[in-house]
């Protein structure tokens, strides 16, 4: 029999070894997650500029950008697109999902093509969005002349709230699918047992949905939520291409006007702020969506 | 550094010429004494990153010019092309990690973000201005930087922006030709849209389209972003009057302007679906091939004079600037002495017939600029031109105020959210003080 090295021994600790096997990951995250977020918070205390460190100026950027009524637009308007398309994505998505949860005739099919906007890459779509909502050659307002149902074209894009609502349809279109494949996956896991038991009560359609659906669907809910709330928080994407936060700064978002001051003017102390800020709304929001799901 | 070598340089140069006239080759190094050459490092390469070319001449000739500069020299030069609107944040990204293309081709106020960063160009522009004429104003306005007391970047042009619009329309309105003063242009824009014709004049975040009419318009009214001391000037009678003139024009556009990017205007003047815009020449030469019918029928005018009685044009900016991280500046000024001479640069100016308007004086006598009347007044582009923050101090702040389209943002709540003149006016005064202070 040949002793062990104490090498291997210690390799024999689970505590030892899972520290080391959880070692590259973390090195990992540390490096691409948590260093650029400290950067970023760390800029925002300073008044660097684009090829200059600056100097700890503390809170003052935040000070700058809260007397700011552009910041303050923009804030209100990334909550209010937010909150919009969420909940347009949360209706819909679970109706889509609900369709595609029966069984007919190229359903298979379906669910591919449901998929399209969600894979498609962003900007193309956007590219896509931004013909359909021209003022003048609107593929949108053509086929409703064509049915009568207006007699010009819809000016989408040329007013503040035409252009809010616009950029919130884009983004609902697009992120639809997430709702959409992950409320399908939820609902074939309900087991099929208990809507027959629920129809031997004498439950009808809607009562099911209520009683068992959506408490069931309740956990992948929170999570869709939560996630899409953080990507469509932090859109950049779509807005950038449609609207470049016009007209007047209407559709300002924390991402645009944080890239506009931080790398179009080069004042990353101030863009890092700006950046920085919505962390504040997405834990406020993370907390509140988990605290009603659970409520309920 | 060592920097300039350039005796020895001429010498081989000299050389090369002969033997390159005795062989028949290298003809481009025939002019190489235009201007004095820099002397390229050894083994240099340079990456040059540049904005996609907006008429596709530009390139191949370009390009052409490159590997002609790379035979004459043995520099290779590798070539990336973006779309415009993309260089500014790349070139931002280069200064601030010390890392990237050796030249940058940027707009307008660019290199007064980084101008720590930038190799002094002072000796090339200085070089080339001589052997070439001189450089238009605008050449100083966005190139050389007060902080720093030095160009930081070399002038290149500008595709320079003009009045387009459809002749037959005009001469339908009862105007024999294109009214030479704002009054009267705003007099047959209210004939025009009378008669199904609208106006069009981007009010969006168009970064070019937007800035260029609403600063030609608030300029020809003698309103100024700001004072030579760069305290800020926008609260004006001129100003007011300028945004009261543009409210009127706005009741001739076409419906949907607020929403527009700079692209839009080609694509409804293509179109039919307006009788006049401000664009640069590319409104008109792509006319030419796409919608060939109509084609005949465009015109470009420089864009009329207001009170003050002078051409207020503004245009979008080129230049070319050499990062200090670079470790062949002298190549790089090199390729762009080249690039800029007047063998190359004669030929990329004629093929691009117009498209960039160059900020040396000397290529405005070339033949192309009257082949057409239609490609005159983006010759005279520059010669009337003023710049980004004027009458301000060129810099960090007039770039950030265009970038956060404060003056386009003021005419917009004007001409589209329908604020007045006076509070539209202290609204982008409130914002200007805010960017200058902080930059």
């Amino acid at each position: 029999m040949t002793s062990r090295s104490p090498l291997l021994a210690r390799l024999d600790s689970p505590r030892v070894l899972g520290y080391l096997l959880i070692t590259p990951a973390a090195i990992i995250l540390l490096g691409l997650l948590a260093y650029p977020l400290l950067l970023g918070i760390w800029l925002s205390l300073t008044n660097a500029t684009i090829g200059k460190p600056g100097e700890f100026v503390g809170l003052q950027n935040y000070a700058t950008i809260f007397a700011d009524p552009i910041f303050r637009g923009a804030a209100l308007f990334s909550i209010f697109y937010t909150v919009c398309a969420e909940f347009g994505k949360l209706i819909l998505g679970l109706a889509l999902a609900l369709l595609l949860n029966q069984q007919f005739r190229g359903y298979r099919a379906s669910r591919a093509l449901m998929l399209l906007p969600w894979v498609a890459p962003t900007v193309l779509s956007a590219l896509a969005w931004l013909w359909l909502l021209d003022p003048q050659f609107s593929a949108i307002s053509w086929l409703l002349i064509r049915l009568h149902l207006i007699h010009s074209n819809i000016d989408f894009l040329g007013s503040g709230w035409g252009a809010r609502f616009s950029l919130i349809v884009v983004n609902i279109w697009r992120g639809l699918p997430y709702f959409a494949i992950g409320y399908l996956a939820g609902l074939q896991s309900i087991s099929k047992d208990l809507y027959e038991a629920a129809a031997i009560d004498g439950a009808d359609g809607w009562q099911a949905f209520r009683r068992i659906t959506w408490p069931l669907l309740l956990p992948i809910t929170t999570i869709l939520v939560a996630f899409s709330s953080i990507f469509t928080l932090t859109d950049f994407q779509l807005i950038w291409t449609i609207t470049h936060g016009g007209p007047t700064d209407a559709t300002q978002v924390f991402t645009t006007l944080a890239y506009q001051r931080a790398i179009s003017g080069g004042q990353l102390g101030e863009g890092a702020a700006i950046a920085v800020s919505p962390i504040v709304f997405m834990v406020v929001l993370a907390v509140f969506v988990v605290r009603s799901v659970r409520e309920k | 550094m060592k920097h300039l070598d350039r005796r020895e340089f001429l010498a081989t140069s000299a050389a090369g010429i002969g033997a390159a006239a005795l062989a028949g080759s290298f003809p481009a190094l025939a002019s190489a004494a235009d201007a004095p050459s820099f002397r390229p490092e050894k083994d240099a390469k340079l990456d040059l990153l540049r904005w996609t070319a907006f008429v596709p001449s530009d390139q191949t000739i370009w390009d052409e010019n490159t590997k002609k500069f790379t035979a004459a020299t043995g520099v290779p030069v590798s070539i990336q092309s973006l779309a415009w609107g993309d260089i500014a944040p790349k070139a931002a990204l280069a200064a601030q990690v010390g890392s990237g293309p050796d030249i940058i081709m940027g707009w307008n106020d660019d290199p007064f973000v980084y101008p720590d960063k930038l190799v002094d160009m002072t000796d090339l522009v200085d070089n080339m201005g001589k052997a070439h004429g001189g450089w238009y104003d605008n050449a100083r306005s966005y190139c050389y930087d007060q902080d720093v007391k030095r160009w930081v970047s070399l002038p290149v042009g500008c595709t320079g922006n003009a009045v387009n619009y459809r002749k037959s329309w005009v001469k339908e309105a009862g105007f024999g030709e294109f009214p030479k003063d704002l009054d009267g242009m705003l007099k047959l824009a209210r004939v025009l849209k009378k008669n199904g014709h609208p106006t069009g004049f981007a009010l969006g975040h168009a970064v070019g389209d937007a800035n260029s009419w609403t600063h030609w318009i608030l300029w020809a009214y003698g309103g100024k972003q700001a004072n030579p001391d760069n305290s800020i000037a926008i609260n004006s009678a001129e100003t007011v009057n300028a945004l009261e003139y543009a409210r009127q024009l706005s009741e001739t556009m076409i419906e949907g302007v607020a929403g527009w990017d700079d692209s839009s205007n080609n694509k409804a003047f293509a179109g039919g679906r307006i009788g006049m815009t401000m664009n640069g020449i590319s409104i008109w030469y792509n006319g030419k091939k796409d919608t060939p019918d109509i084609f005949p029928d465009f015109a470009n005018v420089t864009p009329p004079m207001g009170p003050v009685k002078t051409h207020t044009v503004s245009n979008n900016f080129t230049s070319a600037f050499v990062f200090k991280y670079s470790k062949f500046p002298n190549a790089a000024k090199e390729y762009l002495r080249f690039m800029l001479d007047k063998p190359q640069a004669d030929r990329w100016v004629t093929e691009m017939k117009g498209y960039v308007t160059p900020a040396l004086k000397a290529y405005a006598e070339l033949p192309i600029w009257t082949s057409d009347p239609n490609i005159t007044p983006y010759r005279d582009a520059l010669a009337s031109a003023k710049y980004d923050g004027y009458n301000g101090k060129p810099g960090k702040a007039a770039a950030q105020a265009l970038d956060e389209y404060v003056i386009v943002d003021m005419f917009a709540d004007v001409c589209v959210n329908k604020m007045a003149a006076k509070d539209a006016v202290r609204k982008a005064e409130t914002r200007l003080q805010t960017i200058y202070k902080r930059a």
